[in-house]
């Protein structure tokens, strides 16, 4: 291994010695280099660093992705309305302008943080770093990050979230699943939004989004869920709170355990 | 995706590790991609030509080696090569499999070019590689 960077020595490195023990003069000298580092490093370190953050703070961050229009922000401002007062909520927006979809939270009384990214299609780690300095994590507990709508690049980005949620509203087609395949795979839960349109959406099956999930190799629940109808949350409200106890018991554990 | 991005990162480990071994230019760089992994190898190229402008591996080889994606059966064991939208073993159909390759996106390795070696100075512009010295 190299004691400079720490990285293997491959195959293919010159010898720089001569059989008499003299080093040679080759030109150019040409070494190979083993790195095996993911191509989005840079990101993937300060996704650790925000992770190692909301842990300390006990916050449990929810990274929502889907394409644009299929109810992220509705979703969210009916999820608020559900939890009320029972778990502190923080959420920050991403999209390549406006800041429409916070001043819809911050109108629930929630605080909220807008990322306008211009041109960006997806928010990285960084931009979420950024947004963290915005808001108190002391008085957070459940931490939404809203991702631009895009049903490509915002797979590609670990936030630092614990958890991915992608949408599927009804509008959307149930083939999605196989036409996005890794945006999906990443999901630790697809909700199917808008299912209150499903009585003139005839075309939409959630048996098929379902099967094209599970050809995906996810285990992931998929839930059926509707802004307007507030008794179609209640399985998607038990898994924030499932998720909320969960994290909660490993603080505790760890703790308990230093 | 936004292959250019990738390739600014890419290009800044690259320099990062000629730096440290005192490399004079990057011949070439090796990276691995699945197709799950949301990058295209051709705009990966594409990108790669434009990023590279400018630095140490302005004219350095890209050689992308793109993985099939292959899953293991946990109900039959089989090991089998399929589609990305269809992560279902190729034997019995189960979709209850495990992931072993093609979300790969990886560097795998850089050729670097170091500097003229002669006897007389050699040993003090040589960096000290493990497993090298005398």
């Amino acid at each position: 291994m190299c004691n400079q960077c720490g990285c293997a020595v491959g195959t293919g490195t010159v010898e720089v010695l001569d059989a008499q023990g003299v080093l040679s003069a080759r030109s150019p000298t040409v070494a190979s280099v083993e790195v095996l580092t993911h191509l989005l490093h840079q990101n993937d370190r300060d996704a650790a660093h925000n992770r190692a953050h909301f842990d300390r703070h006990g916050v449990v961050a929810i990274n929502l992705m889907s394409s644009p229009g299929s109810g992220k922000t509705s979703l969210l401002e009916a999820t608020i309305d559900a939890i009320g007062d029972n778990c502190r909520i923080a959420v920050i927006e991403g999209d390549l302008a406006t800041e429409n979809d916070a001043q819809r939270i911050r109108a629930r009384g929630v605080p909220a943080v807008q990322i306008i990214t211009g041109q960006t299609c997806h928010l990285d780690a960084q931009m979420v770093h950024g947004a963290l300095h915005a808001l108190d994590l002391d008085a957070v507990d459940l931490l939404f990050i809203e991702n631009v709508g895009n049903l490509v690049c915002p797979a590609g980005f670990d936030l630092g979230q614990h958890a991915n949620v992608t949408l599927l509203s009804v509008a959307e087609g149930d083939d999605k699943p196989a036409k996005y395949p890794v945006i999906f795979r990443a999901a630790d839960l697809v909700l199917l939004s808008k299912v209150d349109l499903l009585n003139v959406l005839d075309d939409f099956s959630p048996d098929q989004a379902r099967r094209h999930v599970r050809e995906l190799a996810s285990d992931a629940p998929v839930l059926e869920v509707s802004a307007r109808l507030p008794a179609s949350l209640t399985r998607w409200l038990d898994w924030l709170e499932q998720r909320l106890n969960s994290s909660r018991a490993a603080v505790e554990h760890t703790e308990s355990a230093s | 995706m936004h292959e250019l991005a990738m390739c600014q990162g890419l290009l800044s480990e690259v320099a990062r590790l000629a730096r440290v071994h005192g490399a004079t230019a990057v011949t070439r760089l090796s990276v691995q991609i699945g197709p799950l992994s949301g990058v295209e190898a051709s705009q990966l190229s594409c990108a790669f030509g434009i990023a590279r402008i400018g630095t140490l591996a302005e004219t350095a080889k890209l050689d992308i080696q793109v993985m099939s994606v292959g899953v293991w059966c946990e109900a039959c064991a089989a090991e089998t090569e399929v589609a990305p939208n269809a992560l279902l073993c190729g034997d019995c159909g189960d979709w209850h499999v495990t992931l072993r390759s093609g979300n790969e996106l990886l560097l795998k390795s850089v050729d670097l070019a170091l500097e003229t070696v002669t006897p007389a100075q050699g040993a003090s512009t040589i960096p000290s590689w493990g497993g090298h010295h005398v």
